[in-house]
């Protein structure tokens, strides 16, 4: 595998974070975590509920910006320039940096119009160049075959799996360098899950991909490279092949071969 | 056994307080229906009261109780809705003005009517329409006396917790994983709010706005010393025109007539007339909040 050759997308350093839940003390979802994300890879995280992936992930596009009482420190570099940053360009960066989360959530407007919503937010307001990428977004998601005479119907009335590609399709016509997604195929059915990870693999020939799961074996599928999050530290990361076979640590090991989680 | 009893008699005694209550209901509607039905006709709904309020009809009053609710709900829907925003959607949760403006809010629905009445009559009509006069009208009486345009601004006020309120449940229902899918699709929080979430809220807002009409509609005390008029057979025509209403022309005919038996007829009409008009508006109300629930669940299937 040439993953070692891979250009650095997004590095990230001494990354804490914390919550502070109403009145109560603060809690740490993230202790000092240090991570390099490759261009075009797919980086798989894994880890027991409640162990910080989650999180991790929305601190690469800021979403934890919306949670209350979150505080972030340290750096998230994306190609050398810190996001966290005071005064950096927030909706600038979720351009940049897609995310498709657990369950699908379909605007209830046309599937045309979810496809094109970030594009017009972003101001386009070309009919053919927002038509092109739609079509496009479409097509790179795997849905434009299933969609493609009933742009206009409502997109509450896809199905959950091609609501998920829906989403993708939406975060795509953006054309973002970078896609985050949290469980992605937690809420669908086994072959729409098969679907999406052929999917990924095919999205990885211009995306970076991070991806957040609890199947280990999904992991192995679409993923180069896996982190293993452990009590809000970042125990092992690693290419996937080497994690799953030779772990460096003993808690990675305990975890992939389900002593606990 | 003696346990059986008391539970017969829990039951007994519940139903009986709910029936009551219908009852109570039933009584008025038919009183109302049995003695009203005969008074109404097109003369009765389009004529100006005639012959010392024995005959004639309340046209004036439903054209003034009309224009003074559309009015009202011009004023009271955009500035509720946007304050319901700023509370759910732009406010910190810890943010102290959003504390004071929600208790605000909720001691404003607990003033008297007739406070706001009077508050109408010394802040709009005495206050701003005098200066209105002074500065424009060079002093001249135009704005500086009741009218319509005071009355419906009044009633606003008084029916504007309604309206936050009820926007405010209809914001927080929209789930917040909606609002991050539009964030993180690099959509600015103007855009989230008004393009995600306020259309999917439109229900429930459009719900708000009829439950202040059905409101405002029927209040009587705010609008007494700023814009009601005793009797006018002209419709008003300006906005700082004096306007004849369904519900204080009951309590006219009810309490200044010279022969309340002979006006008792006209009163019954025109109580049915006000029933009817504050039904037909929570009947939609209804029909609105259904068909919006009906929606929010296909988005959740």
């Amino acid at each position: 595998m040439p993953t070692a050759a891979l250009p650095t997308k997004i590095e990230v350093q001494n990354l804490n974070v914390f919550y502070r839940a109403e009145k109560k003390a603060e809690t740490q979802a993230l202790k000092d975590v240090a991570l390099e994300i490759r261009d075009r890879e797919v980086l798989a995280l894994i880890g027991p509920s409640g162990c910080g992936k989650s999180t991790f992930l929305r601190v690469l596009n800021r979403m934890n910006d919306t949670v209350p009482g979150a505080r972030v420190e340290g750096r998230v570099l994306l190609e050398g320039e810190d996001v966290l940053a005071k005064g950096y360009d927030v909706v600038g960066l979720r351009r940049r940096v897609g995310m498709v989360f657990q369950r699908p959530q379909p605007f209830p407007k046309s599937i045309f119009d979810n496809v094109a919503f970030g594009v017009r937010a972003h101001g386009l307001t070309d009919k053919n160049e927002i038509v092109r990428r739609v079509e496009s977004a479409l097509g790179r998601a795997a849905l434009w075959d299933e969609v493609k005479d009933r742009l206009e119907a409502s997109a509450l009335s896809l199905s959950g799996g091609q609501a998920q590609r829906l989403c993708i399709a939406r975060a795509l016509a953006v054309e973002p360098e970078v896609l985050l997604m949290d469980e992605p195929t937690s809420a669908l059915d086994p072959i729409a899950t098969a679907r999406l990870e052929e999917l990924i693999h095919e999205l990885r020939a211009d995306l970076t991909i991070v991806i957040v799961t609890h199947s280990m074996q999904q992991a192995a599928r679409v993923s180069q490279r896996t982190g293993f999050f452990y009590m809000g530290n970042l125990i092992e990361v690693g290419p996937t092949k080497q994690m799953f076979t030779r772990p460096r640590e003993n808690k990675t090991e305990d975890y992939i071969s389900g002593r606990f989680g | 056994m003696n346990r059986k009893i008391r539970d017969t008699a829990l039951v007994v005694a519940t139903a009986l307080a709910a029936l009551v209550v219908v009852a109570m209901l039933a009584v008025i509607l038919l009183d109302v229906v049995r003695s009203g039905a005969s008074a109404i006709s097109w003369t009765f709904l389009t004529q100006p009261p005639s012959g010392g309020m024995q005959s004639g009809g309340v046209g004036p009053a439903i054209f003034g109780t009309a224009a003074l609710t559309i009015l009202m709900t011009v004023a009271v829907v955009p500035v509720g809705v946007v304050t319901a925003i700023w509370l759910t959607e732009y406010a910190a949760p810890d943010s102290r003005l959003a504390r004071y403006v929600r208790l605000a809010v909720s001691n404003l629905a607990g003033v008297p009517s007739i406070v706001f009445g009077l508050f109408g009559l010394g802040f709009f009509v005495q206050t701003l329409g005098r200066g209105v006069d002074k500065v424009a009208f060079g002093g001249v009486v135009t704005y500086g006396k009741p009218g319509l345009i005071w009355a419906a601004l009044t009633l606003a006020i008084l029916t504007m917790p309604v309206v936050i309120v009820a926007t405010e449940e209809a914001l927080r229902a929209v789930p917040r994983d909606l609002r991050d899918a539009s964030l993180a699709l690099g959509a600015t929080k103007f855009q989230t709010t008004f393009y995600v979430v306020v259309p999917q809220a439109m229900g429930g807002i459009l719900t708000s706005a009829i439950l202040a009409v059905s409101r405002g509609a029927g209040e009587v005390a705010p609008i007494l010393f700023t814009g009601a008029a005793y009797f006018l057979a002209e419709l008003p025509t300006h906005l700082n025109d004096q306007f004849m209403n369904l519900g204080y022309h009951v309590y006219v005919l009810a309490t200044q007539s010279p022969d309340v038996d002979k006006t008792r007829p006209q009163l019954y009409g025109t109580v049915l007339v006000l029933l009817l008009l504050t039904f037909l508006l929570n009947l939609l109300a209804v029909v609105i909040r259904v068909r919006a629930r009906r929606a929010s669940s296909i988005a959740r299937a």
